[in-house]
């Protein structure tokens, strides 16, 4: 039995789909800034999610100090987890990065025109 | 009495047997592309008339003497425009964040959903694909709404990821429009049905480009004797509709992978046929050979329903010009020529009678104790979850 290798699923999230990417600002690293600070916007969201479900459950359930906070030491499993996280959160945050390098790399059908694409598929 | 924020909590959206299990972080993030979405559809979308008004079609007047003729003038002008500028990066950022978000939870977890769609799936007769299906390049070539790799892309055997991130996602960018299993198109069509043609009790169902499923779902539950086929060319979503509705008990309704160009079913077989937000995901020669087989496998006296966004003739070039975003900026490259064909020529070449055509609407139906009652002010040009129901009786 072979065994298969399991996915590396990460930089597949933020894979780039075919079309070319529309711009709208006059110079594209304001639009490029942009989508980096929505990432960021969006964990921020998130973060600020957890923290209150985490208050809320403290509040409810009893609690933990500071000090217990300021000493935590990370085991291997909740090392691990925690390097993964950073790992997809950078390639979320520089998803938009990731996307122009597909474009540059990517062969010229990847990156069609929309509008001529569905002129040629108009007649298929 | 209390009541649920809109848009709601991702937590209350449904769950069924292909569900990929979200994290607090995945639910967090969807509420957040919601919350976002629903921002910018109620302050910042109004503010592109205001700009066009005030600022760009004065200028554009100033300039040639005259208002914009058309679409693509009032394009070329907007796209000068500050506000249109930021507006559009923000929504084609929040786009691909949903994108990302949802390829995020299904893929990190792709075997165990692939082993639960197949498990529902295993030898059933309901589910007919095949092998050999040679998917039309004008599906297999666009990654409609920026997801990558389309509907028909497979990372692994037995695929449903495709079909699962379409499913995980939908909250994020109607904002909770659809309602709690994303079906209010479903129920829209379903109450449609019975408000407007209670008499007809069809023995046999046809949706065309079934996708998903979850539009097909309430009109199954709703004639529960009807044989219902629904037919689609993406073998991703095949698998994952035909689990998704045995886990939720719906069982007459048979997959199959087929064209809706043609469909291997026989001359006047269907007492109903229809289509959800389908046509404007083909091609116009494609359109052209649906319309005709929706004629050719409708009984006389049967019913044909298509589900779409309005038609933009007759519309005001600024109105047409923000319909036609999605096209251009978000990877539906036949969304405008879809909305510029004349339907009612199409179906009167193929043999429908012109006198026996109309134009309704219909409106997402959800439970409104959570999901809320959809904003009647609140226009996301193209996004909201009401649409017009173009029908025509053999």
């Amino acid at each position: 039995m072979s065994v298969q290798a399991p996915l590396d699923y990460i930089p597949l999230t933020g894979a780039k789909p075919r079309g070319k990417r529309p711009y709208f600002f006059d110079d594209p690293a304001v639009e490029r800034v942009l989508a980096i600070t929505m990432a960021v916007a969006q964990e921020v969201a998130v973060l600020r999610e957890r923290l209150d479900t985490v208050e809320r459950l403290l509040e409810k359930h009893g609690g933990l100090t500071r000090a217990e906070i300021d000493a935590y030491e990370p085991d291997q499993a909740s090392a691990t987890e925690r390097a993964e996280w950073s790992r997809m959160y950078i390639a979320r945050v520089l998803r938009i990065v990731q996307q122009e390098i597909e474009a540059l790399n990517a062969s010229p059908d990847n990156n069609y025109d929309l509008d001529a694409k569905a002129d040629e598929l108009g007649r298929t | 009495m209390s009541s649920w924020p809109s848009p709601p909590p991702y937590s209350l959206v449904g769950k069924h047997g292909v569900s990929p299990v979200t994290s607090h972080d995945d639910r967090a993030r969807f509420n957040f592309l919601a919350q976002l979405n629903t921002h910018l559809a109620t302050n910042v979308v109004p503010a592109n008339a205001r700009a066009y008004e005030l600022k760009v079609k004065p200028e554009f007047e100033k300039e040639h003497g005259r208002a914009p003729r058309d679409r693509h003038e009032v394009r070329r002008a907007m796209l000068k425009n500050s506000l249109f500028q930021t507006w559009s990066a923000l929504r084609r950022s929040s786009m691909e964040l949903r994108q990302q978000n949802g390829r995020e939870v299904v893929l990190r977890q792709i075997a165990d959903l692939n082993q639960r769609a197949a498990a529902l799936n295993a030898d059933s007769p309901k589910l007919k694909l095949d092998p050999k299906f040679v998917v039309p390049p004008y599906i297999a070539k666009v990654d409609f709404h920026c997801m990558p790799g389309g509907y028909i892309d497979e990372l692994a055997a037995d695929d449903v990821s495709a079909a699962a991130n379409y499913d995980v996602g939908i909250f994020a960018t109607t904002a909770g429009g659809l309602g709690r299993l994303n079906d209010g198109a479903g129920h829209a069509l379903a109450g449609w049905l019975k408000k407007n043609a209670p008499e007809l009790k069809p023995k046999r169902i046809l949706d065309l480009g079934c996708g998903m499923g979850h539009s097909l779902l309430p009109v199954a539950q709703a004639f529960p004797e009807a044989e219902v086929i629904a037919i689609d060319v993406a073998a991703p979503l095949l698998r994952f509709a035909h689990a998704r509705a045995k886990s939720l008990d719906v069982n007459n309704i048979t997959f199959i992978q087929a064209n809706a160009e043609q469909v291997p079913e026989p001359d006047g077989s269907f007492d109903l046929v229809f289509t959800t937000m389908f046509l404007h995901e083909t091609s116009n020669t494609a359109i052209k050979r649906i319309i005709n087989e929706t004629h050719r496998l409708l009984r006389p006296g049967g019913l044909c329903l298509h589900l779409e966004q309005p038609q933009f003739e007759g519309l005001p070039p600024f109105e047409q010009f923000m319909r036609d975003w999605d096209a251009l900026y978000n990877n539906e490259p036949f969304w405008t020529r879809m909305h510029e064909m004349d339907l009612e020529a199409l179906m009167e070449a193929v043999g429908f009678q012109r006198e026996k055509m109309f134009v309704s609407g219909a409106q997402a139906v959800v439970d409104e104790t959570i999901f809320g009652k959809q904003k009647e002010d609140v226009e996301d040009y193209g996004r909201k979850a009401s649409w017009h129901v173009f029908g025509v009786r053999k």
